[in-house]
């Protein structure tokens, strides 16, 4: 059996008035490093607090590690780990206060596992006598991720361990994962964004609570429908006002200095395009065929 | 119980490391306690009158000396005419007027009896009282100082009276403080008990840590336990301080009663007050909603207590109140045990309605704890 099992999860809010998350079904096999992609409100976290045990689905069953959440809850929250998307550890405690206060928690020590967050441990190490909110928003994940791995969980679960983080910390803390995950840890992590996505094994798309796809980053690519170009002009507002208006092109996002493109038909050539486009003023045209990014894939995606 | 202990460090660790509440725990409480008595205190001083003598005579110049003389008067002024002095009260420099009528000596020993007229700003209905009362009992004194003047030696006297001989137990010398610096105490240990351990949940709340801490193994009944005990522990000493170095070095109060017997009851009352600081957090969700609600009940439960006014002379409505309140029954208590040195015999109603409090609360709290979540 998959690690993590949900099928068929509905929950919904104020009595029914939001769906967060609506018949949502997917596994995650062991060992795997399986993201959750979506943009905000997209109902990960409610996922995420389902499968921690926080919060009961009004219907549809989920396993984690061979355990119901709802009956077995309790032997769940003796193995997983958990990192809430908001900083959740005693901000007036010390970062080594902190560390020991979840292993003892966990009827474990610090010692024993140390071989597990070391090498996250060993960055934090200067700063062990700070008090946990004074530390920078890298470290401070870092701290929540190792109080989540201390007692060596068997599946471990990031809400967002990377919003509001920089770049350079984000890198390292996809490189962390990794490491984790040859220990052999099943990890769920959810994130808003695209670009990280392709660090997963697998990927889930979700969107309104609804499942979109699930694959390997590169199944979706791969599934993309459309030849996909990347457009740009010297004025960029204007050619997006062209490219929407014409009806022969099916879509048309920006995507930092292009434009990302799809045709409602192959008749439609790039030379065709890029004569019309030049009839309408437009110069310095630049046009080429892309290979999709999950982003692409996520639009079209959103728009079916 | 292995969690439990190690809940207890964290949590102490955290209250001692609280630069805001470590202060209000140990100092507060000491301030309060050394202000709060003086400010309460009923007996009314400086009252200002205002005279208005008409007579001008050897018997009404000894009147008004011994008034002025009593300590509780301060001669503010005297008028020519009444309307002049009630012009003194309306500005706020009186608050009573003494008339003595013009001719007060002649007629006092001509017809044997005069009147004298007294108005009394009421604003303030305790210091008017007071200062009506004071005045009047000076005035009879005054009345029978010159009726023993006026018998002659060997007779008998013209008409018998009947004099009151008062005797005060339990606070002998009617010492303000006796009566208010329990009562304070007791208020201060409720601040403790319910605030403070609402606010402390309600923080975790707040920070998401009640969240991390749900997905251990860690039970609800131990994390409630684990905030429980710190600020019961917290209630015991503030009494304690409040009892044996404020009331006993500062006012001289010493328990008459058993001490022991205090602290049982202590006890078992700051189990029902933690009990409503834990039922307010599982309504409040920020630290700004717990502490609204806890000043609600705070507000009522002090002055509805018998702390300032006592229960009888309450409406019924508030009579009832007052009796569903759990302070009530507390300051009583400390009042009988300190002051009259009740025993057990005497508080068993006492002990039965407050276990009934920390039941009903405690119940009411985990009922509604576990509901929520």
């Amino acid at each position: 059996m998959a690690d993590v099992v949900l099928n068929n999860i509905v929950k919904t809010y104020n009595k029914g008035e939001v769906k967060a998350v609506n018949d949502v079904s997917f596994e995650v096999r062991k060992g795997e490093l399986f993201g959750l992609i979506g943009a905000d409100g997209a109902g990960k976290t409610s996922i995420f607090r389902i499968l921690t045990t926080l919060l009961l689905p009004d219907s549809g069953t989920a396993y984690v590690d061979g355990c119901d959440v709802v009956k077995d809850y309790k032997t769940i929250r003796k193995k997983v780990g958990y990192m809430p998307g908001k900083f959740s550890l005693y901000q007036d405690l010390s970062v080594e206060e902190n560390l020991h206060f979840f292993a003892t928690v966990f009827d474990t020590t610090v010692a024993e596992n140390y071989d597990l967050i070391k090498d996250i441990y060993v960055q934090l190490e200067p700063f062990k006598t700070r008090r946990a909110g004074k530390l920078s928003g890298g470290m401070k994940q870092k701290l929540a991720l190792c109080c989540a791995l201390i007692h060596r969980p068997n599946v471990l679960f990031l809400d967002e361990p990377t919003t509001g983080v920089d770049v350079v910390s984000r890198k390292e803390f996809w490189e962390m994962l990794k490491g984790l995950k040859q220990q052999g840890i099943t990890i769920l992590v959810s994130t808003p964004y695209m670009d990280e996505a392709t660090l997963c094994e697998r990927i889930a798309l979700i969107q309104s609570g609804s499942m979109m796809m699930i694959d390997t980053p590169d199944q979706i690519i791969k599934k993309f429908p459309d030849k996909l170009y990347a457009v740009k002009a010297n004025n960029m507002i204007r050619l997006q006002t062209e490219l929407r208006n014409n009806s022969q092109i099916k879509s048309c996002y920006s995507f930092g200095d292009y434009h990302h493109i799809t045709m409602e038909n192959e008749q439609l050539t790039i030379d065709n395009l890029r004569a019309s486009l030049q009839n309408e003023g437009l110069y310095n045209l630049e046009v080429k065929e892309i290979t999709p990014t999950i982003e692409d894939c996520f639009m079209s995606l959103m728009n079916r | 119980m292995r969690e439990l202990k190690f809940l207890l460090q964290k949590e102490f660790k955290q209250i001692f490391r609280n630069k805001g509440l470590l202060p209000l725990i140990f100092v507060v409480p000491f301030v309060q306690l050394l202000i709060l008595p003086l400010a309460a205190d009923y007996e009314v001083k400086n009252i200002n009158i205002s005279i208005v003598d008409q007579d001008h005579s050897s018997y009404s110049q000894h009147l008004i000396s011994k008034i002025t003389s009593s300590g509780y008067f301060k001669l503010a002024g005297y008028a020519p005419t009444f309307n002049e002095g009630f012009k003194q009260i309306e500005n706020g420099q009186a608050d009573l007027i003494l008339e003595i009528p013009t001719g007060f000596e002649r007629n006092l020993i001509r017809e044997n009896q005069q009147k004298l007229f007294i108005a009394i700003n009421a604003i303030n209905g305790v210091k008017a009282g007071l200062g009506g009362n004071y005045l009047s009992q000076i005035i009879s004194d005054y009345n029978s100082d010159i009726r023993v003047q006026w018998i002659r030696p060997g007779r008998f006297k013209e008409a018998p009276t009947i004099q009151l001989v008062s005797s005060n137990w339990f606070n002998p010398f009617m010492n303000y403080n006796y009566f208010m610096v329990p009562g304070i105490l007791v208020v201060l240990v409720t601040m403790v008990g319910s605030y403070m351990c609402a606010l402390n949940i309600v923080k975790e709340k707040e920070a998401g840590t009640i969240e991390q801490i749900n997905v251990t193994p860690i039970k609800k009944y131990q994390f409630v336990l684990g905030k429980l005990i710190p600020f019961w522990i917290i209630g015991m000493m503030v009494f304690t301080i409040g009892l044996f170095i404020v009331a006993r070095l500062v006012y001289g109060i010493v328990p008459v009663g058993s001490v022991l017997l205090l602290y049982g009851y202590l006890a078992i009352y700051l189990i029902a007050l933690l009990g409503l600081g834990l039922l307010i957090s599982t309504f409040a969700e920020t630290q700004q909603q717990a502490m609204s609600v806890a000043y609600f009940f705070i507000m009522i439960f002090m002055l509805m207590s018998g702390l300032f006014t006592p229960l009888d002379g309450m409406p019924q409505w508030a009579y009832v109140i007052a009796k569903i309140n759990p302070v009530t029954y507390f300051i009583d208590v400390v009042r009988m045990i300190i002051l009259k040195g009740s025993d057990f015999s005497d508080l068993v109603y006492h002990f039965t309605i407050m276990t009934g409090f920390a039941l009903v609360l405690n119940g009411l709290a985990i009922w509604n704890y576990r509901k929520t979540s």
